[in-house]
């Protein structure tokens, strides 16, 4: 029975946490700041789009590359925002989600032994899709940096077999973004080893103290760049599936060709719904970063006056806390803390080696939640503290 | 609109530590900042946004829109005339507004009758008012940005990365 399963898939590690999220998915009455989405419903213009589409019968393919529309305002908008263009003919591609689009750009790129350098903690689908695609994921851990990538661990882990780095800023789990400057540093060592960079930048849109600067809007870097962003954090679409790929036309065509035979192309309801986020959805996403970042900085004070040490996210709604203090790992202090408490916070080492100490805590959760989640926390830790 | 402003019309009870901590600022410049706008009648109240659909077995109250047309006076224009019927009690709002008409109320009473009356007995004689049109509410969907529903249940799962 066991040669039914490829070897490939064999070799993928499950996620050594699935059982404590089958723990928390089986309980009631949890305040969750386990959850990576927005809690806002998508704005209504945007859903009732959808609606409207779906009454007027477009109910069909598209293009395999995305609406001809879609890719238009796509382009528009990152010209205005970024000065950065792509051509919506041949440089852009409509994609289920940022997700798809990784899949696409890693099979698109790797052969056989090809590196992927993915600096950790990182999101949780970067490696096993490496090691899907044939490539060897290589981690550059940053706890050391603050959790801040430096062009120093590039420099020394990139060879000859190395073909691609995967930047994700502001980062999922720890909220970490680059200034422009930093970005050219990156740059500079990611251009000498003559590697591709792809760019996850979903969250660019919920950045906070500076403005979030595309890598491929720097000088030299386009050609080498993969840039990709969807509609699922900024404009709370995460249900839509709805994501996109801009880079060199070569890549592009690529990916179109592995896309065209998997997916066929992105719902069409949830094309048009994109194409209403861009045209009116601007206003709803400054509501929601001037929210965030309220919340941020009530929710940050909290946990460091608790003891649960975290940086200032510059970016995406996620507190990336030390369990350090408290003596308990990340796991123990979220199994113990949603047993007792029923507060579900995700452990550190969902995201990567080394961070067992840690804890993911969303702030995408409304601030009477935020309030109590902390209260909750205080009381667990008091507790643990007597008990000593 | 300064950003004090801002939390406190979404949610009155927040502490000034609360938002001090929200907006990295200090406490007390934010005791201060409120006190300012008190003041100033920049704030003028707070209040719960009380859904009245829900409530059972006690007085349910007939709103009615009235739209009021008036005869403006020398010097003065709509604002006299516009006091004395935004004095009465019934009164829940008055509104100036451009178009066919002058005034639009909002007025509230026990009961049909009662609203009826008002408007025949204290309303419609004032020297100034030349006509009313009235419109009973039949049902309220939203209010003053809030939708009149019961609180909507998450829809997430409550773990994901």
């Amino acid at each position: 029975m066991k040669n039914i399963i490829s070897k490939k898939v064999q070799d993928m590690q499950p996620s050594g946490i699935r059982a404590f999220f089958d723990l928390v998915l089986g309980m009631k009455d949890v305040i969750s700041l386990g959850v990576g989405e927005p809690d806002f419903v998508t704005p209504w213009s945007i859903r009732e789009a959808g609606i409207y589409s779906l009454e007027q019968g477009f109910t069909s393919y598209t293009s395999n590359k995305g609406l001809m529309k879609l890719r238009l305002s796509i382009a528009r908008y990152l010209k205005n925002k970024y000065n950065l263009e792509y051509s919506p003919e041949d440089e852009i591609l409509i994609t289920v989600g940022v997700s798809e689009a990784f899949d696409l750009a890693l099979r698109a790129i790797i052969n056989p032994g090809d590196k992927i350098l993915i600096p950790t903690p990182s999101y949780v689908s970067y490696g096993p899709l490496t090691g899907l695609a044939g490539g060897i994921p290589v981690y550059l851990e940053t706890q050391n940096d603050n959790f801040k990538l430096t062009p120093k661990k590039i420099d020394q882990a990139a060879d000859k077999k190395t073909k691609a780095i995967i930047l994700n800023y502001p980062t999922n789990p720890t909220g970490v973004s680059y200034t422009k400057k930093e970005l050219e540093g990156l740059k500079k060592v990611i251009l000498k080893h003559k590697l591709i960079c792809i760019s996850d930048e979903v969250y660019g849109d919920l950045t906070y103290d500076f403005q979030h600067t595309p890598f491929a809007t720097l000088s030299e870097a386009k050609n080498s760049c993969l840039y990709l962003n969807g509609f699922s954090k900024s404009y709370a679409m995460t249900g839509w599936r709805v994501g996109f790929a801009c880079g060199p036309q070569e890549i592009i065509a690529a990916m179109t060709k592995i896309h065209q035979y998997t997916i066929m192309c992105v719902p069409i309801t949830s094309q048009m719904a994109a194409v209403e986020a861009l045209d009116t959805g601007r206003k709803s996403v400054e509501v929601m970063l001037r929210e965030y970042r309220r919340r941020k900085e009530f929710f940050i004070h909290g946990l460091n006056q608790l003891g649960l040490v975290c940086r200032k996210p510059e970016g995406t709604f996620y507190a990336f806390a030390s369990t350090e203090l408290t003596g308990m790992c990340g796991l123990d202090f979220a199994k113990k803390l949603l047993e007792e408490e029923k507060v579900a916070v995700v452990p550190g080492v969902a995201f990567g080696a080394g961070l067992e100490d840690y804890v993911r805590m969303s702030f995408a959760t409304n601030f009477e939640n935020l309030k109590e989640a902390l209260v909750r926390i205080e009381n667990f830790l008091r507790k643990k503290r007597r008990n000593k | 609109m300064d950003e004090i402003l801002e939390v406190l019309e979404k949610d009155a009870r927040l502490t000034p530590e609360e938002i001090a901590k929200m907006l990295k600022k200090k406490p007390q410049g934010i005791k201060e900042a409120i006190k300012k706008y008190e003041k100033e009648g920049v704030i003028l109240k707070y209040k719960a946004v009380v859904n009245r659909e829900l409530i059972k077995d006690t007085d349910s109250l007939v709103r009615a829109l009235i739209e009021v047309n008036l005869t403006p006076q020398k010097d003065v224009g709509f604002d006299k005339v516009a006091e004395r019927i935004y004095s009465f009690t019934e009164v829940s709002s008055c509104y100036l507004i451009s178009g066919t008409y002058d005034l639009l109320l909002v007025v509230e009473g026990r009961d049909l009758p009662t609203v009826a009356r008002f408007v025949a007995e204290k309303l419609a004689p004032l020297e100034n008012v030349r006509g009313t049109t009235t419109h009973f509410l039949l049902k309220k969907y939203k209010e003053d940005g809030v939708i009149l529903k019961h609180r909507e249940e998450n829809k997430r799962i409550a773990i994901s990365y």
